[in-house]
């Protein structure tokens, strides 16, 4: 399949580009795809190449010596993960895993550099798109160290709000994912979803969670 | 009733813990194979998951918002 050059167009990294600069970016850019649970970055490896999702979901994650899962980001379509260690030539900062068939755009790192070098305006994305990572970062610390756990569960499913039954893309979350996802234990999840389920704002029918109370939900959230 | 708890065939080494914790009867080791096989009484307890030292088994959540403001 062809690189589509419209999806660059819409890539921060490469905003501002007329044709012929998208065009010069499509020669470096090549097509990866893979099935779930295949590993697509391990951390720790030197760095080769900066991904974006064109189709499917990418957790970003990192391990911890006894083996348990902090997630960083669900990478969703048309976002990137691995920009950092690409632009600062050091290893990989984390690991990223397909959570379903995926189909990538990768550039490797030298050629990331050839395309800074040749278009000035992607040397401006790319520090717009690395203050966007350092403020998503920050709010993750934030949350790590602020909220009490019930809150940081009832702030993930905020974010799922607007997301109905109709929705194309439904997520489906283990209780690990979650607990991944927000920096806790497990067993901290299920005692918060049952916290939150007593407070009305969710309601757990056998595998669905249901956002019953948005407002109470925001509440618990420590956002309202 | 449809859906049930998923078995990662590849990390599943048949240990046989999460077929002890199942209250309902939803897995039963086959030859030296886990399955899952439907039955009314799954509650999705997700014990299963919790006890599998192989991070084998997942029960996901379908997240839902039936709660839209006007």
């Amino acid at each position: 399949m062809a690189i589509q050059g419209e999806f660059l167009k819409s890539e921060p990294y490469f905003s501002g580009l007329g044709e012929a600069g998208i065009e010069a970016v499509v020669r470096y850019v090549f097509e990866k795809r893979a099935v779930r649970g295949d590993i697509l970055v391990f951390e720790g490896e030197p760095s080769q190449e900066l991904y974006f999702v064109v189709e499917g979901v990418v957790k970003v994650f990192k391990t911890s010596a006894d083996g348990k899962e902090q997630i960083f980001s669900i990478i969703r379509p048309g976002e990137s993960f691995n920009d950092v260690p690409v632009l600062d030539d050091g290893a990989n900062i984390f690991s990223a895993e397909a959570m379903g068939a995926v189909l990538l755009y990768g550039i490797r790192k030298k050629d990331m550099r050839a395309i800074i070098r040749e278009n000035p305006q992607v040397a401006v994305n790319v520090v717009q798109v690395l203050s966007r990572r350092v403020q998503e970062l920050v709010s993750l610390v934030e949350d790590l160290s602020f909220r009490h756990v019930t809150s940081r569960v009832a702030k993930m499913l905020v974010g799922y709000i607007g997301r109905g039954p109709d929705s194309v893309e439904r997520p489906r979350l283990t209780q690990q994912e979650m607990a991944a996802m927000i920096g806790t234990a497990r067993e901290m999840v299920g005692r918060s979803l049952k916290t939150l389920e007593g407070s009305g704002a969710i309601r757990i029918e056998r595998n669905r969670i249901i956002i019953a109370n948005q407002k109470v939900l925001r509440e618990q959230a420590g956002l309202d | 009733m449809g859906e049930m708890p998923i078995i990662d065939r590849e990390k599943c080494q048949g240990c046989g813990l999460c077929v002890e914790i199942c209250a309902c009867g939803a897995l039963k080791m086959v030859g030296e194979v886990i399955e899952a096989v439907e039955v009314e009484e799954c509650g999705w307890c997700t014990l299963c998951e919790l006890v599998c030292p192989y991070g084998a088994i997942s029960c996901p959540f379908e997240i839902v918002c039936e709660d839209n403001p006007d």
